[in-house]
């Protein structure tokens, strides 16, 4: 149902992943997963080793925080983080790249599982493992399968459909046989027999690659898709995929599957198979003014501005930085903001096309509608939250919207209309939140 | 012809005769009791119905008050900020009950991070709503307290009592408010309060609600409170509380004495509707660098007008 077709723009695709070189100090924002946030275990002063727990995720949705440099905590305070307000962060003056003993640093890719089902959740719960593709749920919670429910199948989401960005086809077609392993793994943690990667017809490679792989891992296959966004969305990608619709307000669980990233499942066979947390991602820096647009593998924490200059320096003409992608990310309002475990590309973009065009009235042309992938009326309920009438909101189903902004995309009157959904989502949310 | 004007003048007669029965005992049936002084009270209200007194609009206020005069015999807690104390009389008068006066209130913004003193670093260009991009980032000027400009107080007054001024950026609130709190709530960031209008007009704040540490909150806007506590050191009166990086001065225990004033560092403190102060005796030797500083400031700041005021020549420093 619904979607769009932007322009794709992957200018990084053909850039080998290049390790950037360690920053000089490291910011470890204490919240970067969804849920509660990290409580910290260092104070200042204390020598910490790279893969050091640093923080403790101690509520139930919540994820453990790493080290991802060895050096010296200079404070816990707040640091402004991408939207310029300030969340508590650990700071680390880097000094260099000790690693505690445990993790397995020998380059070899290790393919037996050893663990048991129990040990694999662990496991991903100690390495503080979260859902790489932005949304950064803890990947524990998502394994723990509610009683009474049964996963049939895990969905691997390598459909990567953000315009410019990169890092997930990168890793596909570079670290393959490592994301199959940890396919694997999630398998044997979700006790099913059945795996399918899902992968846009625009990244052939990346197709043939993992299929060739995949001959040799009992129960996983690969599904190219057609190109569209927002096909990498949970919902859209088990409609494209299995052809089941999840119910309104329901978890993917409710129709048998659970989906992962690529990026995600790669981590979990760091964790599991080389004991190494979560301290680094691939992240691609890209934009059509951008000297050298490539993907790095970057520790958490490292400041963005390192990373555009790892990619030749800033454009003089670059109107936004955006953290993200083009259609869901958002722009930043400082530099020096650090890459947290959601980042998973960095745009910079053009001055002239990274304005805003002067709205106009609806003409009520239904272009949202018809593009909404999720069913919605995107003009109705723009109008709704704008005037805040946000108990018709609800019973329009506002809260079903995964803010894909395909609407505002396709809008020729190039309305708001995204934004005042995101407004109209929120305090519904504070309105169902109070009624409990 | 004659037959059937008669017959048909009769027939109606008599309908309407029978009906006007039935319905007069209909009437009497279903009679709903209202107090006639309900209409009385919700005659001398001022039909804003701006919900200013916590009520949805005047009619409701009446029944409240009428109930609240049956039931408690007083009006306690009861207040229509609109009409103020002659209207509140009035009603009183009508319900044979006394209202205590009440001091009249004035909504105040609390930020003076205009465009000069919190210079934009970024620029927004989303819709036009403080509630949207209150949840979407900091603001232009990086303050996660500050004014974010985009009149959200200015779309909810109804008394053309809150402007934009498009010189700072910041709201400013004339001699039109009537302090109905409907800004109060617009504002996601808190930063309007109603406080008492004081004599004459005269009142002292802190402009500033910014709880960050000096350091950060200095960053961003030249007149932050950084929560030095000078103020709360020099008065006098227990008015000022410090909590969380932040100077608050307390209306109720405020005695307008100015000396808060001069004390602040960064001029977040601003005094509204005094006579100029008398120029100062040459300064004590002991005085120390940083309040020469801060003096010399404010006599330089105070040519800038503050938010919230309502004549701007009537105020000095």
């Amino acid at each position: 149902m619904g979607g769009v077709h932007p322009e794709e723009n992957k200018f990084s695709e053909n850039a080998a992943i290049e390790m950037l070189p360690l920053p000089k100090q490291v910011i470890v924002q204490l919240g970067q997963n969804l849920g509660a946030p990290s409580k910290p275990l260092v104070k200042r002063g204390d020598m910490v080793k790279v893969g050091q727990m640093i923080g403790k995720g101690e509520s139930f949705i919540s994820a453990n925080l790493h080290s991802p440099a060895s050096g010296k905590v200079l404070k816990v305070d707040d640091a402004p983080d991408a939207s310029g307000y300030r969340r508590p962060a650990v700071y680390i003056d880097v000094d260099g790249d000790e690693w505690v003993d445990d993790v397995d640093l020998s380059p070899g890719i290790e393919r037996a599982i050893k663990l048991s089902r129990q040990e694999i959740i662990e496991k991903i719960k100690e390495c503080g493992i979260v859902g790489l593709g932005g949304a950064t749920f803890p990947t524990h919670v998502k394994l723990m399968v509610p009683d009474g429910k049964k996963a049939e199948y895990l969905l691997i989401n390598g459909v990567e459909c953000e315009p410019y960005l990169t890092s997930d086809h990168r890793l596909m077609l570079e670290k393959g046989e490592e994301v199959l392993i940890g396919t694997q793994i999630l398998m044997k943690a979700l006790e099913v027999d059945k795996a399918i990667i899902g992968i846009e017809n625009n990244k052939s490679d990346a197709i043939n690659h993992l299929n060739t792989l995949a001959a040799g891992y009992e129960g996983i296959s690969v599904q190219p898709l057609k190109v569209k966004y927002p096909q990498g969305g949970e919902k859209q990608l088990i409609k494209a995929v299995l052809n089941r619709e999840v119910p309104s307000g329901k978890l993917p669980i409710e129709v048998g599957c659970v989906v992962s990233n690529v990026g995600t499942a790669f981590a979990v066979y760091e964790a599991v198979q080389k004991n190494k947390p979560l301290i680094e991602r691939v992240v691609t820096i890209t934009g059509k003014a951008v000297k050298k647009p490539s993907n790095f593998m970057v520790r958490i924490g490292t400041p963005i501005s390192q990373l555009v200059e790892a990619a030749e320096g800033l454009p003089e003409n670059t109107g936004k930085v955006i953290n993200g992608g083009p259609m869901m990310g958002k722009a930043l309002t400082n530099l020096d903001v650090p890459i947290v475990k959601g980042s998973s590309g960095i745009l910079l973009m053009k001055k002239e096309e990274s304005l805003r065009p002067t709205s106009k009235t609806c003409i009520r042309c239904s272009k949202c509608t018809v593009v909404c992938p999720m069913g919605l009326e995107p003009f109705l309920l723009s109008k709704l939250s704008k005037l805040a009438e946000y108990e018709r909101a609800e019973k329009q189903k506002i809260m079903d919207c995964i803010e894909c902004g395909s609407c505002q995309y396709t809008c020729p009157s190039h309305l708001p209309l995204l934004d005042y959904l995101r407004l109209g989502k929120l305090r519904v949310g504070q309105i169902i939140r109070t009624r409990k | 012809m004659n037959d059937i004007m008669i017959y048909s003048l009769v027939t109606l007669a008599l309908m309407g005769g029978v009906l006007s029965i039935i319905l007069y005992f209909v009437a009497q049936k279903f009679k709903v009791f209202e107090d006639p002084r309900i209409d009385l009270v919700d005659d001398v209200l001022p039909k804003a119905n701006c919900g200013g007194c916590g009520y949805p609009g005047c009619r409701k206020f009446a029944e409240v008050t009428v109930e609240a005069a049956e039931k408690e015999h007083s009006l306690e807690g009861l207040n229509c900020p609109v009409g103020g104390n002659d209207v509140m009389k009035e009603v009183a008068g009508i319900l044979g009950l006394e209202v205590e006066e009440q001091e009249p209130l004035i909504a105040v913004v609390r930020c003076f991070g205009s465009k000069e003193n919190s210079p934009a670093k970024i620029k927004y260009d989303g819709p036009a709503t403080c509630a949207f991009a209150h949840n979407l980032f900091a603001g232009e000027g990086g303050c996660p307290n500050g004014c974010l400009g985009l009149g959200d107080c200015v779309a909810a007054c109804d008394f053309d009592a809150i402007h934009m001024n498009p010189e700072t950026g910041l709201p400013e609130v004339n001699d039109k408010c009537v302090a109905c709190g409907a800004c109060v709530k617009a504002c996601p960031r808190g930063i309007i309060e109603l406080r008492k209008k004081g004599p004459k007009g005269r009142r002292i704040f802190v402009s500033c609600i910014n709880t960050e540490k000096g350091g950060p909150a200095k960053k961003n806007c030249e007149v932050a409170c950084i929560g030095c506590s000078k103020c709360f050191k020099v008065c006098a009166f227990d008015a000022i509380k410090m909590e969380n990086n932040l100077a608050y001065i307390d209306f109720d225990k405020c005695t307008l004495c100015r000396k808060c004033v001069p004390e602040c560092p960064t001029n977040a403190i601003h005094e509204i509707n005094f006579r100029p102060r008398k120029p100062k005796p040459e300064a004590p030797p002991k005085q120390e660098p940083e309040t020469v500083l801060a003096t010399e400031k404010s006599s330089t700041q105070s040519e800038t007008k503050p938010a919230g005021e309502s004549n701007p020549d009537e105020r000095a420093k």
